[in-house]
Parts: structure tokens; C-alpha cells; sequence
């Protein structure tokens, strides 16, 4: 492969747009949405309900056509794609959905089977064996002879996700694949996605509506409300900075409001940041009085990070502001 | 053979029952070949379907209203040049069946239209987007998921079409409706008119207890 083949996005969404006609006009679900996302990648697109990801990730293998725009996966226009051709980029991109969508007549096997046997390319014998080391590797290897009706939420989405690995897609797109599920289920399912994503190089495109599972499993998100791209980025970049009053909305960061005497200092910090008491530091070279008045850590796609909410009493608070910036620490006034 | 001391004549009896289930097994076949994919038809062209034709929709429907709006026993009349065409006959076991067929077909057509309709349209948007050809999704997902609410659909359609066996033996089909009509009826012999009826209703109450058997077999939540 060479470099260029690899730097060239899998799925690129350029200006896309989808208007439904409804029996009151026209509805507007995607308004213009441009992204690029690479191999590989864990993308995540979340929003409010209404906000057109589920149109936007139906888009992406044709399910929806789009009114304006286009969409290209590895270089190709899926527009343009004939009837085979487009049945056959279906097969290399995987689908599971929030409700599962098996096939309640057929049992676990047959519904992983059922790709396979679209394709009409393994035989009975081969097509076996590939169904049983798609349901080993999901983990319900002794279910194969069960209907849908006697699993749980979470063992349904496994059987549709080796469902949507049969054919060996280099995409994977993930409808609200958890909305449905507890949060423990919703926990396994995104470490058997993750897991997935990092041996098979599978490139994910996941919608949800729900910050943690992008918290959880994203490499970049894009934030989707009323059917436009509000904000984009890596995940930890959104979440510990979030721009949009839509993204501070789904993250429920509206800040802690408790009160302490003294000026409110929200602190950002990340990575190298953690290994310097920086605190004390301060505490002790501008004589500032720190009281803790919230903070929350923790770790996002293996990099530490760390909010905290202080208020600052006596001392030179200017100069200790100042010396928590130079420490790489970001600091926001509270009220500011 | 007449039973003493009634108007009941076994032969004749047994002879009218095995007409009836003849008429019965000949025109629920027929109906369920044509009818299933008419059914099938009616319900993939249907706007915002896999294979919208509003058009043709319209069409379709409007055949199956008027055939379902027609009273049978207009149709079994109306038809008969055409069961003659079509069967060399209007009489009988075989000129009876067109008709059957012509008044069945259409409502169970109906009623498959109806069973499909309750199957999650998640598993045909799965179908497509596993790059399922049209065919392959009404053959290996939409009739399976289908499958109980069909088999019910053949169970009340054979009901349906026991009654229209009973109708086309007033003119001249045979069965156990003619043997009623002509002699419970026209005769008066009520012991006939009642053997007639309960052998009626012991078919109807033995495709009800398969049918509710098969069903329950078929449905797997």
C-alpha cells in the first residue's frame, strides 16, 4: 500500500444533505454535513434525538440516497455504483442496528449464516465453519441452535455483530447499537467493538446519542444538531474543551455551581500535567489559599485527564493563574 | 344406503363430503399459488416499499376490491363462461374451482398484504444492507418472518372458501352445501340439513385445530 492509499480517507462525506417529503412539505434531516474519516478509525457521530444521524449513517451505504452531495468510500463516488456493484460494496460494510434487526425465524446460526448465504460464494461445509468461528469469536459459540426470542438484549447485538462480519467488511457502521441495552451489556458490547476495530483494522462509524459510549470507544466524534456538524474533533479535545452549547448540553458539563469564598478557577489538564503537584506548587510560590470545590479524573482512549474546579483565596491569584498556564494547565474564569 | 327411519343416505353423504374436500383442497392450492404472490405483489409495490409502483399499486388493488366486493354467489354466475372456457365445464367439482379461486384468491391476497406488513421493517433494511437482492429478501427474510401470520391467513381462507364450497353447490357443484340446499332445504328433510352441517362444521373445526398447530409450530417468540 502506498503512502497515499493510506492517507486517503475511507469514507468522505462531502456537502451531504437528505430532505424527506413529508405529507407537510419538506423535512430537512441532514442539512450539509462534510467529514472525513480515516481507516481504522473509531468515528463516533452523536446528537439528540431528531438531529439526523441515523439518516447521516444510512447514507453512507445507500440505505437513504442523498438528495445533494456525495459520498465517498475509498476514493468511489456509492452514488454512482449500478445495482450489483452497490450490492456488492453493501457486503464489505457491516451494519447492526439499535433493535437488533435478526430474523426471529431463524436461529442464531441461520442469522449469521444469512450474509454468507446472500453472497452464494462459500459452500454449506465453509459457510459452517465461518459461522462457528464468527459466533467463537462473539462468545456464543454454544448458542448457535437458539432463536433470537431466547437471548438477551446483549447477547442479540453480538449475534449481530458477527452477522455483520461475515462477509470480512473493512467498514462497520454502528446505528445506536446500545441505545437498547443496560449499561453493563452497552460496557461489553463497546469492548467487543473496540476489540474488533484493533484486530480486524475494521474502520467504525457509530451513532449515538449517548457521551459515554463515545467517551468509551471513539478515536474522533462529530457532534450532529438539526442536521449540521457543530462541532468536530477528537474525543478528549471535545470533552474536556467542548465548544457548542449542544455539546455541553449532551455532556451535562453545565459546571458544578456549589460556592466556596473566593474566585471559581475551572483547570483542565491532561497527560504530563499529572506528574507535578502543581497545586502545591502554586499554593506555596503565590501564597493563594486553594479550596477544592468539584473535579472529576479519569482516562479517555489511554490518555489521563483531570477537571477541577477551584476557588482561590489571598495571595497573588493573578500570578498563580498565570503560573498554572505556563504549566500547561488550562484555566477558564468561572462566570467568564 | 339410508339409515332406517330417516331421510339420511350414508352413500350419498359420504359422496357430498369427499366432493366438498375435493372442491376444498383443489381451490386452496390454486388460491394460495395465485393469491401469495399477488399478496406479495401488492404489498412490495406499495409506496415507500422495495419495490414502489404506485401505479401499479393502484391497479392491483383496485382488481382485488372489486373481486372481494362482489357477493360469491354473483361470481360463481358471472363466471361461468369463463369456468367453461376454462374448465370445459360450469358443473361439478372442476367447474366449480375457477370461482373458488376467483373469490378466495383476492382475500387472501388481503391477508398476506396484512401479514407482511407486521414484520419489523428492521430485518428488510438489514436484508438490503447486507446487499440482498429483492428476491432474496421476500424469499429468505419477509415470508419466513412472515411465516405464522401466513399460515394463519391459509387457515381462515380455508374456512372462508368451506362456506363458498357450501354456495357453489347451489349451482350445481356438488358437495355437502348441495346436499343440504336440495334436500334439507328444498325438501324439507331436516335430519339431512343437520347431518349436512355438523360434517360442515367438523371440517372447519379440524383446519382450525391444524392450522392453529402449524402455527404455534412456526412461531418462535
Amino acid at each position: 500500500m502506498t503512502s497515499e492509499q493510506q492517507n486517503r480517507p475511507r469514507i468522505e462525506l462531502i456537502d451531504v444533505a437528505k430532505t424527506f417529503q413529508t405529507g407537510d412539505g419538506a423535512r430537512a434531516a441532514v442539512r450539509g454535513v462534510s467529514l472525513s474519516i480515516a481507516p481504522g478509525e473509531v468515528f463516533g457521530v452523536i446528537g439528540e434525538s431528531g438531529a439526523g444521524k441515523s439518516t447521516l449513517v444510512r447514507m453512507i451505504n445507500l440505505l437513504e440516497r442523498p438528495s445533494s452531495g456525495r459520498v465517498l468510500v475509498d476514493g468511489v463516488d456509492v452514488a454512482a455504483l449500478g445495482a450489483a456493484e452497490l450490492r456488492a460494496f453493501r457486503r464489505r460494510t457491516g451494519m447492526i442496528f439499535q433493535h437488533f434487526n435478526l430474523l426471529g425465524s431463524k436461529t442464531v446460526a441461520e442469522n449469521v449464516a444469512f450474509p454468507l448465504v446472500l453472497e452464494g460464494r462459500l459452500g454449506p461445509a465453509a459457510r459452517r465453519a465461518r459461522v462457528a468461528e464468527l459466533l467463537d469469536r462473539v462468545g456464543l459459540g454454544e448458542y448457535a441452535r437458539r432463536y433470537p426470542a431466547q437471548l438477551s438484549g446483549g447477547q442479540k447485538q453480538r449475534v449481530g455483530i458477527a452477522r455483520s462480519l461475515a462477509c470480512e467488511p473493512t467498514i462497520l457502521l454502528c446505528d445506536e447499537a446500545t441505545s437498547a441495552l443496560d449499561p453493563e451489556t452497552t460496557r461489553q458490547v463497546l469492548d467487543l467493538l473496540a476489540e474488533i476495530n484493533a484486530e480486524l483494522r475494521l474502520t467504525i462509524v457509530l451513532i449515538t446519542h449517548e457521551m459515554d459510549v463515545v467517551r468509551r470507544i471513539c478515536d474522533r466524534v462529530a457532534v450532529l444538531d438539526a442536521g449540521l456538524v457543530v462541532e468536530t474533533g477528537r474525543v478528549i479535545d471535545l470533552l474536556l474543551r467542548p465548544q457548542s452549547p449542544v455539546t455541553r448540553r449532551m455532556l451535562g458539563s453545565e459546571r458544578a455551581t456549589l460556592s466556596a469564598p473566593g474566585r471559581h478557577v475551572h483547570l483542565t489538564y491532561r497527560g504530563d500535567a499529572f506528574d507535578r503537584p502543581f497545586l502545591s506548587l502554586i499554593a506555596r510560590e503565590t501564597d493563594v489559599e486553594l479550596q477544592l470545590v468539584s473535579g472529576q479524573f479519569g482516562e479517555i482512549r489511554g490518555e489521563r485527564y483531570g477537571q477541577l474546579t477551584l476557588a482561590i483565596q489571598g495571595g497573588r491569584p493573578d500570578e498563580a493563574i498565570a503560573r498554572l498556564r505556563s504549566m500547561g494547565v488550562l484555566v477558564e474564569e468561572a462566570g467568564a | 344406503m339410508t339409515i332406517a327411519g330417516s331421510n339420511i343416505d350414508v352413500g350419498e353423504i359420504v359422496q357430498a363430503t369427499l366432493e366438498t374436500l375435493a372442491m376444498l383442497g383443489g381451490s386452496l392450492t390454486l388460491t394460495v399459488i395465485l393469491g401469495l404472490p399477488l399478496g406479495v405483489l401488492l404489498f412490495l409495490t406499495e409506496r415507500g416499499r422495495l419495490l414502489q409502483q404506485p401505479a401499479l399499486q393502484a391497479v392491483l388493488s383496485f382488481v382485488v376490491n372489486t373481486l372481494r366486493a362482489l357477493p360469491f354467489i354473483i361470481l360463481l354466475i358471472l363466471m361461468m363462461p369463463l369456468t367453461r372456457l376454462i374448465v370445459g365445464t360450469s358443473l361439478g367439482v372442476a367447474g366449480a374451482i375457477p370461482p373458488l379461486v376467483a373469490g378466495a384468491a383476492p382475500f387472501f391476497a388481503r391477508l398476506v398484504e396484512a401479514s407482511l406488513r407486521e414484520v419489523d421493517p428492521g430485518v428488510v433494511e438489514a436484508a438490503r444492507a447486507m446487499g440482498a437482492r429483492p428476491r432474496q429478501i421476500v424469499l429468505g427474510a419477509l415470508l419466513p418472518e412472515a411465516m405464522p401470520g401466513l399460515l394463519a391467513a391459509v387457515t381462515v381462507t380455508a374456512i372462508a372458501l368451506v362456506s363458498f364450497t357450501a354456495m357453489a353447490g347451489v349451482v350445481g357443484a356438488g358437495g355437502l352445501g348441495d346436499l343440504a340446499v336440495r334436500y334439507g332445504y328444498q325438501r324439507f328433510q331436516t335430519d339431512v340439513m343437520v347431518v349436512t352441517v355438523v360434517l360442515l362444521l367438523a371440517i372447519v373445526q379440524a383446519l382450525q385445530a391444524v392450522g392453529d398447530r402449524v402455527v404455534r409450530h412456526f412461531s418462535r417468540s
